[in-house]
């Protein structure tokens, strides 16, 4: 298909349609697991690894799959996808595997994930389909990490602690100390409390700059049409005035 | 956020806000009284630290919010909130610890709601709910009563500890609360008896404790009488503590404390007559206001005994207060002339 819009896709999945943000999907994996932006980014990955191949292999069989039992064929589909990344993630970030725990295989009730399915792979082409599984996962990760670095900043203080957990020992020094060793750490940011008035805050903060940006492109537009409606009456008094 | 609730008030004369700000003010003069001859100034600071940080903290948030600054500070309700606030602090807190406390108070727990009238939660309890839950350690420092101690910091030193200049030396000055002192000897094998028959055990509870409570039910006796706070929700939170109180300590007094000492130690006293009466969010039905007071009390009992914080009280109200729209919505009195077949809900 030569009409799809890959800029609206990609606008959508980052901030528009934000999965976490705007749909408020996925909720569960993303209070539970954000109490530090490793975690987060972890399991952002993981979910955007998901997305992108369920996406791809849901758009791929669409012209097989019934109607009628489409939505158990995402499931497995989407099952099936999270056992492989379950099992590599266990094989080479065994560490981060073991602090992420059960919410690798609920990957498959993240709800972002088959709504995307539903909603998008299954009546469109492979690649915007991959593209769209990107984007919203991209989004969603990058809501994890915020959410988390913020959480972690405020809890202990520091900002990505654990890195070697998943890049290895190389990343020790990726641990920043924002606040001084002296600093009590609040913990309610770490705690299931935390997560919610910090999702709660992100939302609010992202409504304020829609709002922004909405009345400024009303101004713009009105402006526009001042200096269109000027423009034309310019033109239209030239030949009476000369 | 606003619940819908079917009463009005018909009362033409009914006095303003701060007038009822300013009587529940009187009505914690004895036991502000009672604590300083207690706990020294660090009662005071608090009070005063806590009053400053609100009133600051309310302008700031009306401002922002573009609402008129003046009326709304004037109407008290920040000042109460930061004076319970403070009163369940334990002296000589870090000022810090203060302002936080305050901040989900009157930004997060009212402000963000939609501001006085609007908050689902008593913000005073949002705020000792946060700080227990995030520096236990802080908030459970009680320094000793005077007459147990027989120490009495001077207001430079209690200043110079509140704003960390000078390390209290804490190990020296905090003492277990009764409360405390009950579960981890209950917990280490000896018998309630055996706990309570230390020194500076009443013949309530804690020396310092009963009578501070026995203050604030002074206090919230004149506000009963004063017709600021109905009956219902403090004699409920009372009774349901005592019944539950009672029952367990009938089947084994060694190993559950008496139900005079639950009503007597920690805050019940301050949470039945102050605390839960918090005509926001508080049920407004009278039925409902009993259902609302006796679930208070029978959780305060639940959490003080088998929980791990120092006191249940904010816990126990900050629960119920999340069934109050629902308690409301089903103790609906009947309309005068109701035929009493109206089915809830198809009105």
């Amino acid at each position: 298909m030569s009409d799809v819009n890959y800029k609206q896709i990609i606008a959508d999945g980052l901030w528009n349609n934000n999965a976490g943000l705007v749909q408020l999907l996925g909720l569960c994996p993303l209070l539970a697991v954000t109490n530090n932006a490793v975690n987060g980014l972890g399991l952002g990955l993981a979910t955007l690894v998901t997305l992108l191949i369920s996406n791809g292999s849901v758009s791929f069989s669409r012209h097989w799959v019934s109607r009628e039992i489409r939505i158990p064929f995402y499931v497995m589909v989407i099952a099936a996808n999270v056992t492989v990344v379950d099992l590599l993630m266990n094989a080479y970030l065994h560490n981060l595997h073991n602090v992420l725990g059960i919410f690798i295989p609920l990957i498959v009730t993240n709800c972002a994930i088959i709504a995307r399915a539903e909603a998008f792979a299954s009546k469109n082409e492979i690649i915007p389909s991959i593209v769209d599984g990107f984007m919203m996962g991209l989004g969603f990760l990058v809501l994890l990490v915020v959410l988390g670095g913020m959480r972690e900043v405020i809890g202990s203080g520091t900002l990505f602690a654990n890195a070697s957990v998943m890049f290895g020992d190389a990343a020790q020094g990726l641990t920043m100390q924002v606040f001084d060793k002296d600093y009590p750490g609040f913990l309610l940011a770490i705690l299931p409390p935390g997560a919610f008035l910090g999702l709660g805050l992100i939302i609010a903060l992202k409504n304020i700059i829609d709002d922004r940006l909405e009345t400024k492109r009303i101004a713009k537009r009105q402006q526009e049409k001042a200096a269109a409606e000027a423009a034309s009456k310019v033109i239209g008094g030239v030949p009476a005035s000369e | 956020m606003q619940f819908d609730t079917r009463i009005t008030s018909l009362v033409n004369d009914a006095p303003d806000i701060s007038q009822l700000m300013k009587q529940v003010l009187y009505a914690l003069i004895p036991a502000v009284a009672t604590l300083l001859y207690f706990y020294g100034w660090g009662v005071l600071i608090n009070l005063v630290l806590a009053v400053v940080f609100a009133l600051a903290l309310e302008g700031i948030a009306l401002w922002v919010r573009g609402k008129p600054v003046k009326p709304f500070l004037k109407d008290f309700s920040a000042i109460v909130t930061a004076c319970l606030f403070a009163l369940t602090l334990p002296p000589l807190i870090s000022w810090w610890l203060i302002l936080v406390g305050l901040f989900f108070a009157i930004i997060v727990a009212k402000h963000l709601y939609g501001g006085i009238g609007y908050n689902p939660f008593n913000p005073a309890m949002i705020a000792y709910a946060v700080l227990i839950v995030s520096f236990p350690l802080q908030m459970s420092q009680w320094p000793g009563a005077y007459s147990v101690t027989g120490e009495w910091l001077s207001l430079s030193d209690s200043l110079s500890i509140v704003f960390g200049q000078m390390d209290a030396d804490w190990d020296a000055i905090t003492r277990a609360t009764p409360l405390d002192e009950v579960r981890t000897g209950l917990i280490t094998g000896q018998s309630y008896q055996d706990i309570v028959a230390g020194d500076h055990f009443g013949w309530l509870s804690g020396v310092a404790w009963q009578w501070t409570s026995l203050a604030y039910l002074l206090g919230g006796l004149y506000l009963i009488k004063a017709r600021v706070i109905s009956w219902q929700i403090p004699v409920s939170v009372l009774a349901g503590l005592a019944g539950v109180a009672a029952l367990m300590w009938l089947v084994d007094s060694s190993i559950y404390a008496s139900p005079l000492f639950h009503l007597f130690s920690g805050a019940t006293m301050l949470g039945a007559f102050f605390i839960a009466t918090d005509p926001v969010s508080a049920s407004t039905t009278p039925f409902g206001q009993l259902v609302y007071g006796a679930s208070i009390g029978f959780f305060i009992y639940v959490i003080r005994t088998w929980g791990v914080y120092p006191d249940s009280v904010a816990f126990a109200v900050l629960i119920m207060n999340m069934a109050v729209p629902m308690i409301d919505y089903y103790t609906q009195p009947k309309v005068f002339g109701d035929s009493g077949r109206a089915v809830h809900g198809k009105r």
